[in-house]
Formats: structure tokens, C-alpha cells, sequence
């Protein structure tokens, strides 16, 4: 795509074409979901009504037509994230199970008493819960990289929180709450080089920025396919092929095994010794189309786009006396997500007015409660961008916050 | 959604109004109730005189229905037994979940009618309710002690 235009964009999402409340519809809760463009729509329509079988079971047409599909949405993931090898995707049911694979498979395999585990104190409940079940069983410690005052992990903060005890490293790529982008690739080396792992939750990065698990050096990278206007519940997880190698299944089952006897079994080779049971074909299919229209609109597009709303919204917000803005209130490393508190007003009651100005924006504590707490508010509310908004998305936002206060009985 | 049939004058009162909200001295039963999806949270405080509510209070923070909700079950459940309090409990939580459609039966809510219309809010309903359903924890609990 040459020119990119939200506007033709939008005629590929038909779900976006409807009122709310009597007004436009304004999608602004993409960190929670993101809405599919016919392209995916289809290409799961279409598998159902021409290849669905069960992949790498049958010698039929329809299950060969099934596993074709489903290994070629395995390459499509791979080039996606540059892995070096299909070998190194696994399908789970999202970054949720991904997580509590690598939880279970490498850290309760790699985990020894008094070891450390660090994660940051912004990070979603799914890359916080595995990881204190781990340090729980195993006597090992949960440390903590705190935020500075614009919402970001310091230098300093990661020289002092990983050391020679730490093992695991489970960090977002992208905060869902604040729209930081961490410094990554300083972790990932610092983290080498005193001999731990690096596990990144991709789940808020790869729809809107360019992911290179090979480049970041990432050990462990996930994400989620409905974040990125694919189905829910499918996901993946990508992994070093030596460290996927040595770590026991997580699932047990069928299409995972080499050879079952009464008393034992072994295991198929990577990547389907972490895939038991039958899999999401169509789910896959629909990932892989999701992909493809990103590549088709362009990843870097995506990432420009949403850095103007959010320029733009910031600007606008700034402006506004009582509305506050969490974490980074400039663009540097940071992405298409805005976390706001309006004075006197409760979080939820600005989702329930912005609803009834057509503006779906999600408030509450966005699986992070213990960011909250850090922050020292029960809950925000979040606006999050994707490849379909405008800046008329933005003026019927910020119309619909300057009316917040009134509707609650205050002035303005 | 009519915002005006839920921001109510009444509601927006209640919701700016501290009367109900402080702690009670030596109260003899303190519940917290938590909406953990969105975080409201509040804490109901009873002071019982064998079995009316002398007094009762809370603390806590949430959204402008939870908090207004709060406060008008403590303006109503103050002076009542606890027999009284746990019926307009059931009455408040029926008429939420439409099950109680006939409006006399709903007159003993008095202000607490208000809020009616947080049923056809789905999103909402459990910030409505919450206060309720603390109480009827708070109730539980006292009993077993």
C-alpha cells in the first residue's frame, strides 16, 4: 500500500460501520482486543468451507488440506518474527498459555531454591501469577524492576534487580497499562551476561511494531493472535531451538508422541512435542491472514499512524486541566496507548459516559494490579490505537472527555 | 442508554457526599467487598445493638454508582433489625436482576429506587450491587460469630 489511509482501512473492518448509542462508533479498546479486517473473516470462512480436516492424522484430502494450511500459517508466523526455523513456533491458545508453558516447562525445570526470578512491576497478571507459582514451589524469589516517574525501567533499576541469582527474565515488550516500550535489547544483554534467561511478552508489541526475536536475542518471545485482528484463542510461543529441545511437554496427548508403549512414551520432534491434541486449524488460518494484512498495510505504517493519534491525543489531553495522563507524556518509546485519570471521577464512570458518546475506550485495572498500586490508583482509563482510527476518532474522544465532569455534576 | 436515568441528581449527591463515609468506633462487624474486574472497593462497618443496626458506615473508593449505592443502603439500614435489613437486601438485588417488577413492592427501597435503572447497564450492574451484597456477607458473618 502506497498511501496509507485510515479511512479505506475501515471499509475492510464492517464492524466498525455501526452506531453506538445513536452516534459513530469509536474503537479505541484495541490493547483489549483488536477488531478483523474480511481478509481474516474469509480466509477463516474459507478454510471451513473447502479444507477443514484434522492435520497430521488422516491420509485424506481434507486433513492433508488441513495440515498444509496449518504449516503454512507456521512459516507465515516465522517470517513474521524472523525465527531462524519453523521448528521454533508453537501454536498455544495465546500469550496467556504461552506463559504458563514456559512457567511450567523451563521454570519448574531451571528454578532451584534461593534462585530469582525478575519481572517488571507494570506486567499483566498473565506474566506475573506463573511466575510467583514458580518462585512459591521452588523457595525462589519474585523481584520486582520498578518504574521511574515517567513510567520507565531504568538503567540503573536493571544493573540492580538482575544478578548472578537470576535465572528467568519475563518482561513485556510493551506495557498494556502505560504504552511504554522497555528497553528490551539492555535487558536481554545484561541478562546474558550474567547467565539468565529472557522471556518477552510480545503481546501488546507485535501488532504495532516491528518484532525480530532474532534481533532482540530474545530466548522466549510471545504473543497473542486477537491483538493483532486474528482469532481469539490462538497465540504463540517462540523459543530458542535449544532451550525448546531440552524442556519436558507441557500438554500430553495426541499428535505430541514419537512412540507410546504401556508404561512409556517419547516425544514427537519440536515444535509438535509442545502441541498435544488437536489444534486451532482455523484459528491458524486466520492468523495467518491477519499477518498478511499487516504486511499488506505495512508493520511501519501501523507504528506512524498510531504515534500521530497518540501525539495528537496527548496534546489535546495535556490541554485539558483536569485530566491526567499515566506514564510517558512524550513519544519516545512509547506506543498507541494512553492511561488516564479525570479528577473526581471514577474510571468506570468515563467508560460508561464515553460509551454513550459511541467511544469504546476500557477502564479498570487492566490486569495489572499491581502497577495500580505501585502508581497509587485503583484503576485508569485506557485508550489504545490501531490501524483503523482517525483524527475524527480522536475529536469525538476528546469531545466526549471534556463532557465527563458535567454529566457527574461538576462545572466543567 | 439515557446517561440522565443514571447520573441522577440524587446519585451524583450521594456520590459527593462524605455523611456516610468515616470509620464507626469499636464497630462490631467490618466487611470489604471488592469488585475485582474494576476495583471498587469498600468496606462496611456495623455497629449492632442485639439485633437492630445502631450504626453503619464505609469506606473505601469506586465508581459514582458504587459509592451512591453505598451510601443510601447505610442512610436506609440505620435504626433497622437485621431480619429488615437482609429483606431490602433481597428486594434491591431483585429489582436489579428484574425480578421484582411490581413497583409497591419496591417502595420500601425508597431512595435506593433510584438506581433502578443500572439493570438495563450490564457493564454496571455489579457496582451497583456491591454495597448489597457486602451487607449480606457482613450479616452472614456476624451471625457465625
Amino acid at each position: 500500500m502506497h498511501n496509507f489511509d485510515p479511512e479505506i482501512i475501515k471499509n475492510d473492518f464492517p464492524i466498525l460501520n455501526q452506531k453506538v448509542n445513536g452516534k459513530r462508533l469509536v474503537y479505541l479498546d484495541n490493547g483489549a482486543t483488536t477488531q478483523k479486517p474480511n481478509q481474516v473473516i474469509n480466509s477463516m470462512k474459507d478454510y471451513c468451507l473447502s479444507s477443514h480436516g484434522n492435520p497430521h492424522r488422516g491420509a485424506h484430502q481434507l486433513s492433508i488440506k488441513a495440515t498444509e494450511e496449518y504449516d503454512l500459517a507456521k512459516e507465515t508466523v516465522r517470517a513474521f518474527i524472523n525465527a531462524s526455523s519453523i521448528e521454533e513456533i508453537i501454536f498455544t491458545k495465546g500469550a496467556t498459555e504461552s506463559l504458563n508453558l514456559l512457567a511450567l516447562s523451563y521454570g519448574m525445570e531451571n528454578v532451584k531454591e534461593n534462585d530469582e526470578i525478575v519481572i517488571a512491576i507494570s506486567e499483566h497478571h498473565s506474566n506475573i501469577l506463573p511466575w510467583q507459582r514458580v518462585a512459591k514451589l521452588k523457595g525462589a524469589k519474585l523481584n520486582y524492576l520498578y518504574l521511574n516517574d515517567e513510567g520507565r525501567i531504568t538503567t540503573e533499576e536493571i544493573k540492580n534487580k538482575i544478578n548472578d541469582k537470576t535465572k528467568i527474565v519475563s518482561i513485556a515488550h510493551m506495557s498494556n497499562v502505560l504504552g511504554t516500550i522497555h528497553p528490551i535489547k539492555e535487558i536481554v544483554d545484561y541478562a546474558h551476561s550474567i547467565g539468565a534467561i529472557v522471556i518477552i511478552d510480545g503481546a501488546q508489541s507485535t501488532p504495532h511494531i516491528k518484532v525480530d526475536v532474532q534481533d532482540l536475542d530474545a530466548d522466549f518471545f510471545v504473543f497473542s493472535a486477537h491483538k493483532l485482528m486474528g482469532p481469539m484463542g490462538i497465540g504463540v510461543l517462540y523459543g530458542k531451538k535449544e532451550l525448546l529441545e531440552e524442556m519436558s511437554p507441557f500438554l500430553l496427548g495426541g499428535d505430541m508422541i514419537e512412540y507410546v508403549t504401556e508404561q512409556e512414551a517419547t516425544f514427537a520432534p519440536l515444535p509438535f512435542k509442545f502441541e498435544a491434541g488437536t489444534q486451532n486449524v482455523e484459528g491458524a488460518v486466520g492468523l495467518k491472514a491477519a499477518i498478511e494484512y499487516i504486511k499488506y498495510i505495512g508493520i511501519d505504517n501501523i507504528t506512524e499512524h498510531e504515534k500521530k493519534l497518540t501525539e495528537y491525543t496527548m496534546d489535546k489531553l495535556l490541554s485539558i486541566p483536569y485530566v491526567n495522563i499515566q506514564g510517558p507524556k512524550n513519544m519516545e518509546n512509547k506506543a498507541g496507548i494512553i492511561s488516564f485519570t479525570i479528577d473526581d471521577v471514577h474510571p468506570h464512570d468515563t467508560a460508561t459516559i464515553l460509551d454513550s458518546y459511541g467511544v469504546a475506550i476500557r477502564s479498570g485495572h487492566h490486569c495489572a494490579q499491581p502497577l495500580m498500586k505501585y502508581l497509587n490508583i485503583p484503576a485508569t482509563s485506557r485508550i489504545s490505537f490501531y490501524l483503523y482510527n482517525t483524527m475524527e476518532d480522536v475529536e469525538q474522544l476528546i469531545d466526549g472527555i471534556k463532557n465527563v465532569r458535567k454529566w457527574l455534576g461538576y462545572g466543567s | 442508554m439515557d446517561l440522565n436515568a443514571i447520573y441522577t441528581q440524587l446519585i451524583m449527591e450521594h456520590n459527593k457526599s462524605s455523611h456516610n463515609k468515616r470509620d464507626l468506633e469499636n464497630p462490631d462487624i467490618i466487611e470489604r467487598g471488592h469488585n475485582p474486574s474494576c476495583g471498587d472497593d469498600i468496606t462496611l462497618e456495623l455497629k449492632l445493638n442485639n439485633n437492630t443496626i445502631e450504626d453503619a458506615s464505609f469506606v473505601g473508593h469506586g465508581c459514582a454508582i458504587s459509592q451512591a449505592s453505598t451510601s443510601i443502603m447505610i442512610d436506609l439500614i440505620k435504626g433497622l433489625s437485621i431480619a429488615e435489613a437482609l429483606d431490602l437486601v433481597e428486594t434491591f438485588i431483585g429489582m436489579i436482576k428484574k425480578e421484582i417488577i411490581d413497583d409497591s413492592e419496591l417502595e420500601k427501597l425508597e431512595d435506593a429506587i433510584a438506581l433502578k435503572n443500572i439493570s438495563n447497564m450490564p457493564a454496571r450492574v455489579k457496582c451497583a450491587v456491591l454495597a448489597w451484597h457486602t451487607l449480606k456477607e457482613a450479616i452472614a458473618k456476624g451471625h457465625e460469630s
